[in-house]
């Protein structure tokens, strides 16, 4: 491996209460490159992906050890900030989650918040980031209507746009297409191909082909642990553990 | 079959029953108008409700009301400007911020003061607060508009607050994820996401709570100082709507003038209310709240 | 820059907790003036006596027995109707024109200023169907305002029934009718109660719907019929601070006075809050 660590756990354990949910996971992933995290429902692929924007810290009466690094930075430091850090991990969700405004503002929203007020710039941004997410064609003829007027597959596109336009560095995609209708996930599987030149993403999914499609290295999850962790040609062909095998030729449980 | 007759039956009296809140609203509105109508007898309407004397017992009688509307208009929008910060406030931070014991005992204490009798807001009114401000600001009554004020203010802070933490509650948490993962405080994802999506259950908040201070009687009877004159500062007493009806009921003779009269401020009372209630009604009919997205 | 949006947030929230402290101070401040003052006049004979020397001395019992008459006759009253009427909304009613319309009613009847009620109490009641002022005219005044609080509270514990439990029965071939009485109102009836306590704290509470209907200003004697007038704790509060034949001397009855009215209805509403906390526990597991 040539090209550096964007980001990694070491040995991270996360508990909601007294249940643990993560145990001891310990991932490197690489700079622009998609890692895809795989597993059964329930597994601990949600909780490990908001471990890495501290978006559990939401709920209340969790505990995290373990280390989360970006770059080399803990982000479990006390000392660092959440706001900055969810700026540059960006997340989009399982469920398309735009604000009832319009969508203009939608994407704006990030900037704003960030101190941007050159309206220029703004509208700069708004363009480019709806044009990298491919949506740019469909709606720029309504960037002042509700984004709620548009389809699911638009509303996620709209919320990837939203992510990119505070220039993340990291992208977190908790099941993005599970939503969609197959020609929409098309769609975003596309925009995840040509996105990882810029960023390193994590994209949590259920459906096997599309994880052998867009990721270069996958991660397979089990009740909460790290069963194994390759290249994902590898781990589809020639998978080390048969438990791995048997999850991803379908023989589980 | 039988069984299913019954069912029948059963329902349409269910039904009735029903329809007995229309029944009642209908009977106050009716009485309301019988009793106060004849007062446009002796003072035209816009004398009534125009003009700027209230002397219904002096020979020959004022029925002039609007020292009185101005009186209500006055305690209502000062009690707002206390009562609609504290209950907007305290309801986004009971729904938003609170750690979960906190909100557990400050729930109870909004629900308490809720039940507090405003004869007992009152009575405090009267013998605590109004010699308190009468020192405080060196004036000559303590019982005045400030004072009733901020008395009703307290009767309005609870129904603003649980209406509006309801609505603000029921903001998705997908907005408020979807806000944090762009790097916004938790600050900023309040004021720019979480307000806006339920501003709606909080103006139908505001207004409820303002129509509850419009028509409260007891408070604006015992601490408001009761005089019938249109006030010129926020330290002169006053004497809203509701305080003048349960004021005089007892000394007008029954169906005089001054019966009537006081039957008529009932229907200008209910008026004012009824279109608070019809607007609150309207606006969260019209601008239900927006969830989450559909697909 | 982003310490400064942190201190902005900082400042806000800070601000937030003052505005739910100045709650908390003002229920505070207000409940001990009333207990501080107040519970030297509470005594035995305070409680059992009537007033005695133009209502300078004695006790408060006629307006006790007053009040608790008048929260009957409210509760006989709008608790059947309120309920049969959550009961249409709930469980028979679709999305009608005339369900939105009788909500509309609900809701107005619900913003319907105390005074107006004792305006119609007044009218209707008193003079029209001819009670006098008495405890059936005072009652059904309250009974009429609590209506609206008590159909919400039935329908929220309505709501609450879990649907399956509905299906489960009319899918054994039951009607509507046996449904609702031998499935439903039995799991709602604990909220139904809750929520009818709180209503009816409020209605304890009031005096200006009382006030030409069913509360008098002195009465030596205990009602001994629906058709008697009476003394009602909040009237007599009002009455003892504003119209007493000496009005500071008195004082110490008049705090009484309202910790017993404070304590009648906190004591309503805590039973109510508690009740309801360990229904939503069970409800849970
Ligand atoms: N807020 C929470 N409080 C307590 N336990 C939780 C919470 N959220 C998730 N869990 C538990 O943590 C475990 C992991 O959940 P998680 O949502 O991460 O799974 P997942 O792999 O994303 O599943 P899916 O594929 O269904 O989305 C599960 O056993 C779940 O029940
Ligand atoms: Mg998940």
């Amino acid at each position: 491996m040539d090209s550096p660590v964007k980001m990694h756990t070491k040995d991270l354990n996360f508990f909601y209460g007294d249940f643990q949910a993560i145990h001891n996971v310990s991932i490197d992933f690489t700079q622009n490159q998609v890692t895809a995290l795989i597993g059964p429902s329930g597994c601990g692929k949600s909780t490990y992906l908001r471990c890495l924007n501290r978006m559990n810290d939401l709920i209340p009466g969790i505990r995290v050890t373990g280390k989360a690094v970006l770059d080399d930075q803990d982000i479990y430091d006390p000392s660092l900030d959440v706001v900055t850090l969810r700026r540059r991990v960006g997340m989009v969700f399982q469920k398309p989650n735009p604000f009832p405004k319009t969508i203009f503002e939608n994407v704006a929203y990030g900037l704003k918040v960030n101190g941007v007020k050159d309206k220029a710039v703004i509208t700069r941004v708004v363009e480019k980031s709806l044009k990298q997410a491919a949506i740019w064609d469909e709606v720029k003829d309504r960037l002042n209507e509700s984004a709620l007027g548009l389809s699911g597959g638009q509303q996620q596109r709209l919320c990837i746009a939203r992510a990119l336009a505070v220039d993340p560095e990291v992208l977190l995609m908790d099941e993005p297409a599970s939503a969609l209708d197959p020609i929409a996930t098309q769609k975003i599987e596309e925009l995840i191909d040509q996105l990882s030149s810029k960023l390193t993403i994590i994209i949590v999914t259920h459906n096997m082909q599309q994880a052998a499609r867009v990721s270069d290295r996958t991660a397979f999850f089990y009740m909460g642990k790290l069963i194994e962790v390759n290249d994902t040609d590898t781990l589809f062909t020639k998978p080390e553990l048969k438990q791995t095998e048997d999850y991803i030729t379908g023989r589980f449980g | 079959m039988k069984r299913q007759n019954i069912d029948k039956t059963v329902r349409s009296g269910f039904l009735l029953v029903a329809l007995f809140s229309i029944v009642a609203l209908s009977l106050i509105i009716i009485f309301l108008f019988l009793e106060g109508i004849p007062i446009l007898e002796h003072v035209s309407l816009k004398e009534f409700l125009f003009g700027q004397y209230w002397y219904p017992t002096d020979d020959p009688a004022d029925f002039g009301i609007l020292p009185l509307i101005l009186g209500s208009i006055y305690v209502t929008v000062i009690s707002g400007m206390i009562a609609i910060p504290l209950g907007v406030m305290t309801a986004i931070y009971l729904a938003q911020i609170a750690p979960a014991t906190v909100s557990q005992i400050v729930k109870p204490i909004v629900e308490l003061l809720a039940s507090m009798p405003s004869v007992v807001i009152g009575f405090f009114g009267m013998v605590v607060v109004a010699p308190f401000i009468q020192q405080l600001f060196n004036i000559p009554v303590g019982l005045n508009m400030f004072n009733a004020s901020l008395m009703l203010a307290f009767m309005a802070v609870p129904t603003i607050c649980s209406i509006s933490e309801d609505a603000v509650f029921s903001v998705p948490t997908a907005l408020k994820e979807a806000s944090l993962a762009l790097g916004a405080t938790h600050f900023e994802t309040l004021v720019r996401v979480i307000v806006p999506a339920s501003l709606s259950g909080i103006c139908t908040a505001i207004i409820l709570g303002l129509s509850r201070a419009v028509g409260e009687t007891m408070v604006v009877l015992m601490a408001a100082g009761g005089a019938a004159m249109i006030p010129t500062s926020i330290f002169d007493p006053v004497r809203p709507l509701p305080a003048s009806i349960a004021a005089e009921m007892a000394e007008a003779p029954f169906r005089s003038e001054h019966y009537h009269a006081l039957f008529a401020i009932g229907i200008v009372l209910f008026v004012f209310t009824f279109l608070f209630n019809l607007l609150a009604d309207h606006i969260s009919y019209k601008f239900r709240q927006v969830g989450e997205a559909s697909l | 820059m982003i310490k400064k949006r942190l201190r902005a947030q900082k400042i806000c929230f800070f601000l937030l907790k003052v505005a739910v402290a100045i709650n908390g101070a003002a229920l505070a401040i207000i409940v001990y003036f009333i207990v501080s003052r107040g519970w030297r006049a509470i005594s035995w004979e305070f409680l059992s006596k009537p007033p005695t020397d133009s209502m300078t001395m004695g006790g408060i019992l006629p307006c006790i027995v007053g009040t608790v008459s008048l929260c009957m006759t409210t509760i006989l009253f709008a608790l059947p109707i309120g309920v049969a009427s959550a009961i249409y909304l709930n469980e028979y009613a679709g999305q009608t024109k005339l369900v939105r319309f009788i909500r509309l009613g609900i809701n107005n009847l619900a913003g319907v200023p105390s005074i107006v009620f004792g305006l119609f109490g007044l009218a209707f009641f008193v003079i029209v169907l001819d009670m006098g002022v008495s405890i059936l005219a005072g009652g059904l005044t309250l009974g009429i305002m609590t209506l609206p609080v008590i159909i919400g509270a039935s329908e929220e514990a309505l709501k609450s029934v879990p649907k399956p439990y509905r299906e489960a029965s009319l899918a054994m071939g039951a009607t509507q009718w046996q449904t609702i009485r031998k499935v439903v109102l039995p799991v709602a009836f604990p909220g139904i109660i809750t929520g009818s306590i709180l209503g009816l704290s409020r209605a304890a509470g009031e005096t200006a719907p009382i006030m030409y209907t069913g509360a008098v200003f002195f009465t030596p004697d205990l009602p001994s019929s629906i058709f008697d007038e009476v003394m009602a704790l909040p009237y007599h509060i009002y009455v003892l601070a504003t119209a007493g034949t000496n009005i500071e001397a008195t004082r110490h009855l008049q705090y009484g006075t309202a910790l017993v009215l404070i304590s009648l209805i906190f004591g309503m509403n805590l039973f109510a809050i508690i009740m309801r906390a360990k229904m939503r526990k069970k409800l849970k597991g």
